[in-house]
């Protein structure tokens, strides 16, 4: 978009970035957007840091035999992949980069409603990632992500309780980022900035801000009560002593489902933005969009027990759960088939960002569709902990999390950064992430279907052709997310400075200078539309100088 | 928990930003103090919710365990002092009470009764955890605390009839009602510390009929906690005492 920029010799403006470069100016910031700043920094380093697990796991299942590394060391691999993914990448990532950074933008306030908190936020989130670093570089845990017990609380010798430490202060960071938004969303917004002319990114993040602080909680308290149990020999979860280990899965999915929804739910905000800039309308059903956010939400604290179909629930309550597993495709088909409906007769452009989203809702649509499998107990007695369930949920979660991510990445980056990506390489890798991803995963489902189990480190020959396929499809993969961080870097420097608004999108966010001031805005904007409303803003408009 | 209005933002060369010199207590990214202690007080109110859920999950577990071992729950029931919890319960509601003159006290902008009632809060929050102490003490001396040296011997209900009891079933219970009354206790402990704090601030004049949020705010928290032992002593202390 060679009209998006405008020329080099303009005095650089006070913006975010350039109001004060010291270290301090940093790390004691209360400004929601150096928070942000920050949380991508360290989000960005614990995907790394879990993606190297991934690839230890991919290189181990390469070949039938466990002749990388032992029994032992693997199961401590894929545990901490998971607790990295899961817990210190997945959860935050969204929220605490692209929302932190811009929801206060979004609905024309000055920042969050507790900007010292939102730091704290990111302290426990270091705190915690320093601690689970720690377990990592000490010896580890081999539970799983899923700390099942009585394995955790009696018979594993690793470090649980540290492990378990780590994920409770996190999870804290969450609840506190959590709470910031809800009560952000309700108080600060800018005059006549009404619900239902909120964007969509705004509403599908108070939905999972209700989720975290709903949900996060219960995770903890279970947390605590492994920890108690483990130090002091109690019986909570322990057969033996009258406790009862399903109690522990009920309790910890209670959270660990709706998490779930913690991680796609944002990425679902961001999809929505994009299709509406990229397909020049206003979103289809803009009502249906938001509503299903909030009820994705409410339903997705109803279906936890569809983890647990083999571990003894009764009959009636997994059809009930069943039934409520299902129900959940409701609302998110609503927003696949508006998001679609959207599309048709829109004048599209493929922009990077773009590919992203439709990555997104083609592979969102696939991990939803293998869930809606799941739901069915026939099914899921039979591939319960196989490579199938393995692959549905990295559907959802690097599918669909992970490309609305990057597309927002993409879509945001002039506006975090000030400054424009090489959109060729940028494609390239979007190619690079679809075409790996899908050669990564969808071999797994095949392995799972033909009954190959998961947290296996090795595995029968006639599983290896489509396990070689797999970790084939991983080298393209990180590649494929390689490539992004090394251009962003270098856009930094090299990358032609974006103007005000480059794609020409409709929000609060594209009406104030890139990157934008401290406090967002020169004057509190004052809202008189509605959202994406696309068909006011022509195309190619000339940027109206905003208040410089 | 609420922004603390104590220390306003480090200065910026934004200029573009009215800073509201005239109240100081009042952040630099709020419209209005009404729009700030709306804020603040939801935000407050969110924060009870997740110590719901917080306290949600134990709650669960007692419910399980009760429903699956009634009878050794109901045995080690027994084992505790209605006497010393009904106390209690008096001693937090009355704490309540202080709480909410305090907030009425810091509306009025009484200076002195506002401490004075803070200072009271503290003083009975301190006496609830000395008694609490008191039984936690009897609970070691008659092996009830849960581990490797716990004993409990079948008990007599009040008409004098034997209850034959699992050890580790009423282990369960003892665990529970540790877990329970500790996680309690633990919030008591931080509610005193916010209160001894707000006592300090409010001698020194920080809050006036204009700006006590931290007051209200730290008075529902206050509240919750209370609410909670409410439905403890109930369910850990009167199991099926009416028969």
């Amino acid at each position: 978009m060679a009209s998006a920029v405008i020329p080099a010799n303009q005095a650089p403006k006070l913006n975010y970035l350039n109001n004060g470069h010291s270290l301090r100016s940093w790390l004691l910031t209360t400004d929601h957007k150096r928070i942000a700043v920050l949380y991508l920094i360290s989000v960005t380093t614990f995907f790394f840091l879990g993606g190297f697990f991934a690839m230890l796991i991919r290189l181990e299942l390469l070949t039938p035999q466990g002749d990388l590394m032992q029994a032992d060391t693997y199961n401590k691999v894929f545990t901490m992949h998971g607790m990295i993914m899961v817990f210190f990448f997945l959860i935050p990532v969204v929220p605490a980069v692209l929302g932190n950074f811009l929801i206060p933008i979004m609905i024309g306030a000055k920042d969050l409603a507790f900007p010292r908190i939102n730091l704290l936020s990111w302290y426990l989130y270091i705190i915690g990632g320093i601690l689970i670093t720690h377990v990592m570089l000490t010896g580890g845990v081999d539970t799983g992500w899923t700390f099942y017990a009585p394995f955790s609380t009696e018979y594993t010798n690793t470090k649980i309780v540290e492990a378990g430490l780590a994920v409770f202060i996190a999870g804290f960071s969450s609840i506190f980022t959590g709470l910031n938004f809800i009560v952000t969303i309700h108080r600060m917004r800018a005059p006549g900035l009404t619900w239902d002319r909120l964007p969509l990114f705004i509403w599908s993040n108070y939905a999972t801000s209700l989720v975290m602080v709903l949900g996060t909680p219960v995770v903890a308290i279970t947390i605590v009560l492994v920890a108690v149990e483990r130090l002091f020999h109690l019986g909570i979860f322990d057969p033996r002593l009258g406790g009862d280990p399903v109690l522990f899965q009920h309790l910890f999915w209670f959270y660990s489902h709706p998490a779930v929804y913690i991680m796609i739910l944002p990425s679902m905000g961001v999809v929505s933005e994009l299709i509406a800039c990229f397909a020049r309308k206003r979103i289809f059903g803009y009502k249906f969009v938001a509503l299903s956010s909030v009820a994705i939400a409410v339903f997705g604290f109803l279906v936890w027990a569809h983890h647990m179909f083999v571990a003894g629930i009764s009959l009636y309550a997994a059809m009930i759960f069943s039934f409520l597993s299902f129900s959940v495709g409701v609302p998110s088909a609503v927003k696949v088939f508006n998001w679609t409906a959207t599309l048709y007769k829109g004048s599209i452009t493929y922009a990077t960002p773009m590919l992203y989203a439709f990555g997104f809702i083609g592979l969102f649509t696939m991990g939803g569709l293998t869930g809606l499998m799941l739901a069915t107990i026939g099914i899921d007695v039979h591939v319960t902990d196989t490579y199938f369930v393995v692959a549905h949920f990295h559907y959802v979660m690097v599918g669909g999390v992970l490309m609305g991510y990057l597309g927002g990445m993409h879509f945001w980056w002039p506006k975090i950064s000030g400054r424009m990506y090489p959109e060729g390489w940028a494609k390239l890798s979007a190619l690079f992430v679809f075409v790996g991803f899908n050669l990564t995963f969808f071999p797994q489902f095949i392995l799972g279907y033909v009954g190959m189990p998961r947290r296996y480190w090795q595995y029968p020959p006639e599983f290896q052709v489509l396990n070689v396929l797999s970790t084939a499809g991983a080298s393209i993969l990180a590649v494929g997310y390689l490539l992004p961080m090394i251009y962003f870097l270098w856009s930094l420097r090299y990358g032609p400075i974006a103007s005000d608004n480059p794609w020409h999108a409709a929000g609060l966010e594209w009406k104030t200078t890139s990157p934008p001031p401290t406090f967002n805005f020169e004057e509190t904007p004052v809202v008189t539309w509605e959202a994406y409303n696309y068909d006011e803003i022509p195309d190619k408009e000339l940027e109206a100088p905003v208040a410089r | 928990m609420p922004d603390s209005p104590a220390t306003t933002q480090v200065a910026t060369p934004v200029t573009a930003m009215e800073h509201e010199a005239h109240n100081p207590a009042l952040l630099h990214h709020f419209v209005d103090a009404q729009q700030q202690k709306n804020a603040a007080s939801l935000g407050m109110w969110l924060f009870l919710v997740t110590e719901i859920m917080f306290f949600g999950g134990m709650f669960c577990a007692y419910l399980v365990y009760r429903l699956k071992y009634f009878n050794a729950f109901a045995a080690g029931s027994q084992q505790l002092s209605i006497a010393l919890g009904a106390t209690n319960t008096a001693v937090l509601i009355i704490s309540s009470v202080t709480v909410v003159l305090a907030v009425k006290a810091a509306e009025a902008g009484k200076r002195k009764v506002l401490v004075g009632y803070l200072a009271v809060t503290v003083l009975l929050g301190l006496t609830f955890l000395g008694i609490k102490g008191f039984e936690y003490r009897e609970k070691f001396e008659r092996h009830h605390v849960p581990g490797p040296t716990f004993q409990f011997t079948d008990t007599f209900d009040d008409n004098g009839r034997q209850i034959p009891v699992d050890s580790n079933e009423a282990q369960l219970f003892f665990s529970l009602y540790f877990a329970m009354t500790g996680m309690h206790a633990l919030h008591m402990i931080i509610g005193c510390g916010l209160f001894s704090v707000l006592a300090v601030l409010a001698w020194r004049g920080h809050y006036s009929p204009g700006y006590f949020t931290p007051v209200e705010n730290a008075g529902l928290y206050w509240h919750l906690v209370d609410i909670i032992w409410i439905y403890l002593f109930p369910l850990l202390y009167l199991i099926s005492r009416h028969s």
